[in-house]
């Protein structure tokens, strides 16, 4: 695998298929966790985390376990079954071993346990016939994506809170639906980008 | 492979994981358990829980924390006397006495203050400064009436009247919110249980404030000279009032020849529970 393939893969999980903006992928953390920029943060690394951990993993199930018993069509279940698991042992263990990291992620795991960004990124990888470290890279970099869009989103949501000028009607989710429609839009810019 | 076999390949499969994923799950619930204090819980269920950060901690749970590590048990100010003594007796150990603030807005210029220029931005304190060379009042430090400080409260304690943020000391509870939100560092803390205040800010000379407000102290020195108990200290032109000595005898409001200083006796309920 070339490296120019692997910055294709990570330009196209950031930008041109980002998994909020343009898949519309994991819309609820999206909407729910971005009133404030620091909590938006937060979301955003421990997503970039478990997605890199579970893109991992899952490529392990289904290349040593589904695809030998020629069982591609549990895939779904059998992710799933892999990333709750998985969610849950990393926050024990770093309950217990990086206190420090699960204070800043802490909150944040739970919720992203029943993410359909981190299934998504596991059926993706399996779709595109992803190898291992492919697999991991476009986990990674999608979780980055999100970060991105999640980041520029709140940075919205603290203006539109604080001076924004808007018909009262508008207060609250419909106002936010709306920002983040037009930024969907100015999302879909990158759909020509084209590397190599 | 028939299709029954497949089936039975699906069942033991997912079985398995299931099975292996929840030992190692049981397992790792054993190898990495956290030992939690007992008494972290019992503190967060007496503290009010509405996360002010008037403490100086990240929330109530955070205080908790704190408290556990050593700090004053009286520093949560929502709760009161109440809550110190809780947690004191959680701890086991004397209570101590919650000196409760409030919030006041050192300003009552309003209508009376006079302006630059007519301002019609976006209605915000911060906003309003920052792109129009200080905010239309001619007063470096007046209250700019757009009621950045109200929609920071989480209590309802703060409304605009005539131009100006008023506090209503019965409902304030002392979180520092405000205090932090207003871009003119007007809001101060005041004990509860005071009731002579300065709404005046102003540090300019006598001359200068008598052109842009009508609500201003001149810096006379009157309320200084005439307070029995010494409790009136005169800061740059300015009357401050040292709230360790102030006795509330209000002899300064009937003194002071700009009918500036109030006393806030007659109108509260903190003082006067039964109306």
């Amino acid at each position: 695998m070339s490296i120019t393939g692997l910055i294709s893969i990570a330009l196209g999980a950031i930008l041109v298929e980002n998994f909020i903006l343009v898949k519309f992928l994991g819309i609820c953390p999206f909407m729910g966790v971005s009133k404030k920029m620091d909590t938006a943060l937060g979301m955003g690394l421990a997503v970039i985390f478990v997605m890199g951990v579970a893109s991992m993993f899952c490529y392990l199930v289904n290349a040593f376990l589904l695809v030998p018993l020629q069982l591609e069509f549990m895939q779904t279940v059998a992710y799933i079954l892999v990333i709750a698991a998985l969610v849950q042992f990393v926050e024990m263990f770093l309950q217990k071993m990086v206190p420090s990291l699960y204070q800043a992620l802490g909150i944040y795991l739970p919720l992203i346990t029943t993410n359909c960004a981190v299934l998504g990124v596991a059926l993706l990888n399996t779709q595109g016939k992803y190898n291992f470290i492919e697999s991991v890279i476009y986990g990674i970099t999608g979780g980055i994506g999100f970060t991105v869009a999640i980041l520029l989103f709140s940075s919205i949501r603290e203006r539109l809170d604080s001076t924004a000028d808007y018909p009262e009607a508008f207060e609250g989710f419909p106002i936010a639906l709306i920002s983040a429609g037009l930024l969907s839009l100015a999302f879909m810019g990158f759909s020509g980008l084209k590397i190599w | 492979m028939g299709n029954l076999t497949t089936v039975w390949y699906a069942v033991g499969v997912l079985g398995a994981l299931g099975a292996v994923f929840g030992l190692v799950l049981a397992f790792a619930s054993r190898v990495f358990t956290v030992e939690v204090d007992p008494r972290h819980e019992a503190i967060c269920d007496a503290l009010p829980g509405a996360n002010c950060g008037g403490c100086g901690s990240a929330g109530c749970a955070g205080y908790a924390t704190a408290i556990l590590n050593g700090a004053p048990t009286n520093k949560c100010l929502p709760g009161g006397d109440e809550t110190a003594a809780k947690i004191a007796d959680i701890l086991g150990i004397e209570a101590e006495d919650v000196k409760e603030m409030v919030a006041f807005v050192r300003c009552s210029g309003g209508g009376r203050a006079k302006r630059k220029y007519t301002y019609s931005g976006i209605q915000d304190c911060l906003t309003a400064m920052n792109t129009t060379a200080g905010g239309p009042l001619t007063c470096s430090e007046g209250c700019l009436g757009f009621g950045t400080c109200v929609k920071a409260c989480s209590f309802g304690a703060m409304s605009l009247v005539d131009g100006v943020a008023k506090v209503d000391r019965d409902v304030c509870k002392g979180c520092f919110k405000c205090v932090a939100a207003c871009p003119k560092d007007i809001i101060t803390m005041v004990p509860l249980l005071a009731d002579v205040k300065i709404p005046c800010s102003n540090h300019d000379r006598g001359a200068v404030v008598r052109k842009i407000c009508d609500a201003g102290c001149i810096g006379c020195g009157i309320c200084a000279k005439n307070c029995p108990h010494d409790a009136i200290l005169m800061k740059d032109n300015l009357a401050v009032i040292d709230y360790d000595k102030c006795q509330n005898c209000g002899n300064c409001v009937a003194k002071c020849p700009r009918k500036l200083i109030i006393n806030e006796n007659e109108q509260s309920a903190v003082r006067n529970p039964a109306s």
